[in-house]
């Protein structure tokens, strides 16, 4: 069935559980801010982690280079980096490279780590788009060198990430030294693994981060559907797939987070039948259509890209979801008692139903909860 | 000619209880039993029995015990039994063994070597009894993706969906022609079908008006012999299906002997009474690949393109490849028929050694599908011997859509499988057209014990999807993580998609 000897992923693991704590931050308004909340919320919820991985996604954290992809690449052994080096210099301009800042804590064998700036060289064919070659130079890497692994490849954000707790992570990558305008925080429990960095979260490609607490009963055919779309699921995690049917939802196909919440998370038939005609056809439509996507089994996630932070949670909601707001600022976490630590008094707080969508968009004060557009299934 | 075969089964009557109320007189239509009022006691011609245990059941007094005859030849691996008395038959008849239902010889039964799984600790398994549990399925062909767009403020569906079958329950009742069965038994598959909220399918024998009003839980077949079809037939239908081939018999055709076709049948099938009705062996406008797709297109021409058009073939040796060009020629279901799938009649040489089990059939065409990128285009219909619903839920893992069940169907109206289907004498009333006999299925009875069947499998299959963690069963459909296989060699698991148990 699959072949192993492919992955980069020295345990081999296989379907990836776990449990987690999550965490969101957001500032509407595109203001750059530091880790000492994001981290101090994380941190809170330690017992919801077991040191296993931790990590953080950061948007607007490198202004300097904000229209450079910024890979951040680990490797495990020094001929992994000699063969990706080959392969980035043959296939992107290189506009800065640098090991990244490090310090001593409480992590796990740590790997080299390594980040790069850089743009499509001149072998991208004309016609292919930017995002779509980094991605297939990405997979490539991760798939042909070897113990090498990208694992941030977007552009003016980054992902950190690794095996320990969060708060080690940060104080190993030195995250006070960042900012940025959404950050995202992943605390992990995983049940099956020694954990490898690679499998911590957040889970990213180009700038869609994931972080997702749970176990999608649904993994073999959410897995099996996206693999008809070119997607190689290399990790073996629910992450992966969450991550890659945003990917082909939003980003390839053009939909909406709002109907893009109804594949993930649909209401049920019972629900749908009794609805308007036209927005049952609608509703009816996206799960004869997307049926395969549908994410079965407990999970809360967070998805971030530039612009946006979504907060997501299965349709019976079986993993909690709080949501708050004070100001421009926009919290989600797996506990109201985290966003609570950092801010004690917020305008608004409530917990999203299931297969409810809590979406933060730039620029917009209102953060959309329940869905809109007509399509008011529950 | 003397015969040399000897009677497989004894009857075994204890004479102190049996009370000569000749029940089991009337009811056997083999005529085995007879009352002799000299004696006053009740005899039998063991040589007619059947084992179909028609007379077993009705004796009030349970006076009758069918026992297989000790007596036989010497054992022998080789020639068994059953291999003398078929060469002693074929001696003294000089023609083709003809035999009822599906295969029954040992081959694999994959299903018995798959296990499922169930949720512990880190999810929960949910209990149906208190939480929704989804079993609603549609069948027909689905696009890639959707086209959307927002106005005013409301979301609008720009593409245009095939038509799309809505089943309440992954079980439908599989293609049993009129003919083979009597009106009573197809009357209580239109019913429990629609009260089940699901689909009968009519088989190749034409419909009779009368069950029209039940068009909309039914799938018009459409087979080599074209019996019955005509616009209205075709009108009436929530679907068609186009009968390539069959699990029993593959490659071959259909024979209805004239002495079952009555006047009634002879109507619906559109030929004169009492002649022979011969579906030929293929379908004689469909000798490639793109004849199927013109027929696919001509039955979509005649309705409009308001119904999905199934295709139902045989599993055989290259049923990925046959079923890739299925979905291409624009088949919106495919239908497969494993090695296990009955029948009213076939040469029981065609039915016990050609084609394979349903699950190989099923794993490889789901998976071909994918690797092509084509599954969504078509719904996929697995049929052949399906027992429990622990089957039916082990082949929507492996990748089917839903199921065809036709034997389950025939057991929960009384059929014991006795295999004489093709004597068109059923004790039972099932597969017989005399009016006589028919009358022992009674519609009211019979569709209730078939809308029962239903329930109590659809209850199962969510007991066992809650276990999973599941509440939606798109989400089962092709999930062969769900699956673990046990005694199996590595080339099966591969073939299957399943992984060993314990891996």
């Amino acid at each position: 069935m699959k072949d192993t000897g492919r992955i980069n992923n020295p345990y081999n693991e296989d379907k990836v559980i776990d449990a987690c704590s999550l965490f969101g931050m957001m500032n509407l308004e595109g203001k750059r801010f530091s880790s000492r909340d994001p981290v101090k919320a994380i941190s809170n919820m330690h017992e919801r982690g077991n040191g296993l991985g931790g990590g953080y996604a950061v948007y607007g954290l490198y202004p300097e280079y904000k229209d450079d992809y910024a890979f951040h690449i680990m490797y495990l052994s020094k001929e992994a980096k000699e063969k990706t080096d080959k392969l980035l210099n043959e296939n992107f301009d290189i506009i800065h490279n640098e090991e990244m800042p490090t310090r001593e804590s409480d992590v796990w064998n740590p790997p080299l780590v390594w980040r790069y700036f850089v743009q499509p060289g001149r072998k991208k064919p004309k016609n292919q788009p930017a995002d779509d070659y980094v991605i297939e130079n990405v997979t490539r890497i991760n798939t042909e060198t070897g113990k090498a692994f990208v694992f941030s490849s977007g552009k003016n954000m980054g992902v950190f990430k690794g095996v320990g707790f969060p708060e080690d992570i940060a104080e190993y990558f030195c995250l006070e030294e960042y900012q940025g305008y959404i950050w995202v925080c992943h605390g992990r429990f995983p049940t099956n693994t020694p954990g490898w960095w690679g499998g911590a979260h957040p889970f990213n490609i180009l700038d869609w981060t994931v972080v997702h607490n749970g176990e999608l009963s649904s993994y073999g055919i959410n897995r099996r559907y996206l693999e008809m779309y070119g997607y190689k699921c290399t990790m073996q995690t629910d992450t992966e797939v969450l991550a890659y049917a945003f990917d082909l939802l939003m980003r390839r196909q053009g939909l909406l987070i709002e109907i893009v919440s109804q594949i993930l998370a649909p209401p049920f038939w019972n629900e749908i039948d009794t609805l308007r005609p036209e927005h049952g056809q609608v509703l009816r439509a996206l799960r004869q259509t997307y049926g395969s996507l549908l994410m079965n089994g407990p999970f809360s996630v967070i998805v971030a890209h530039h612009g946006e932070m979504i907060g997501l949670t299965d349709r019976i909601k079986l993993r909690p979801l709080a949501a708050g707001i004070r100001g421009d600022f926009l919290y989600l976490s797996s506990e109201e008692a985290a966003i609570r630590l950092v801010s004690p008094v917020l305008d608004k707080s409530w917990n999203p139903g299931g297969g409810e969508p809590v979406v933060g968009r730039l620029g917009s004060r209102r953060v959309i909860s329940v869905l809109t557009l007509g399509v008011i299934g529950r | 000619m003397k015969s040399y075969l000897s009677p497989e089964y004894m009857v075994e009557r204890d004479q102190d209880q049996c009370i000569r109320c000749k029940v089991c007189v009337n009811q056997c239509t083999y005529e085995t039993h007879y009352y002799d009022a000299e004696d006053d006691a009740v005899y039998s011609r063991d040589e007619n029995c059947t084992n179909c245990q028609r007379c077993v059941v009705f004796c009030p007094t349970h006076a009758i015990t069918i026992k297989k005859n000790q007596n036989t030849y010497r054992e022998n691996v080789n020639w068994t039994y059953e291999a003398i008395t078929a060469i002693k038959k074929q001696a003294e008849t000089g023609g083709v063994i003809i035999t009822g239902m599906g295969c029954d010889k040992p081959y694999l039964t994959y299903w018995d070597k798959l296990l499922l799984n169930a949720s512990q600790v880190t999810n929960p398994s949910i209990d149906p009894l208190r939480e929704p549990m989804e079993i609603r399925t549609y069948l027909g062909a689905k696009p890639d993706k959707l086209e959307l767009e927002i106005e005013e403020g409301d979301i609008v569906l720009k593409t245009e969906l095939a038509p799309q079958l809505c089943i309440e329950t992954p079980i439908l009742f599989s293609a049993i022609s009129y003919g083979a069965v009597s009106l009573n038994v197809h009357e209580s598959l239109a019913r429990a079908a629609t009260e089940s909220g699901t689909l009968f399918n009519t088989g190749e024998g034409g419909l009779d008006p009368m069950l029209y009003k039940y068009g909309d839980h039914t799938i018009v077949q459409v087979a080599s012999g074209r019996f019955g079809v005509h616009p209205d037939y075709l009108h009436i239908a929530a679907a068609i299906e186009i009968k390539i081939g069959q699990g029993a018999k593959p490659g071959i055709g259909g024979h209805l002997p004239g002495m079952k076709v009555s006047e009634d049948i002879a109507r619906t099938r559109m030929i004169p009474m009492g002649t022979d009705a011969l579906s030929p062996a293929p379908q004689h406008d469909i000798y490639s690949i793109e004849d199927l797709r013109q027929l696919i297109y001509a039955l979509k021409e005649a309705t409009d393109y308001t119904k999905p058009i199934s295709v139902k073939i045989a599993a055989v040796h290259n049923s990925a490849a046959i079923a890739s060009g299925m979905v291409r020629a624009g088949a919106d279901i495919i239908a497969l028929d494993g090695v296990r799938g009955a029948t009213g009649a076939a040469p029981k040489i065609i039915r016990d050694n050609v084609g394979i089990p349903i699950e190989l059939a099923l794993a490889s065409v789901d998976q071909r599908l994918r690797e092509e990128g084509i599954r969504n285009r078509a719904s996929i219909i697995a049929g052949g011997g399906f027992r429990s619903s622990a089957d039916v839920v082990k082949a929507i893992a492996l990748g089917a859509d839903a199921v065809y069940i036709g034997t389950a169907a025939l057991i929960a109206m009384g059929c014991t499988v006795c295999q004489k289907c093709y004597l068109g004498k059923c004790p039972w009333g099932i597969a017989t057209t005399d009016p006589w006999i028919s009358k022992r299925i009674n519609p009211d009875i019979a569709s209730k014990r078939l809308v029962n069947l239903l329930r109590g499998w659809g209850m199962e299959i969510k007991e066992m999807m809650g276990g999973m963690g599941i509440n939606a069963i798109e989400s089962l459909r092709g999930n062969r993580l769900h699956l673990r296989g046990v005694g199996l060699t590595d080339t099966e698991l591969r073939i299957l998609g399943v992984r060993m148990a314990g891996d």
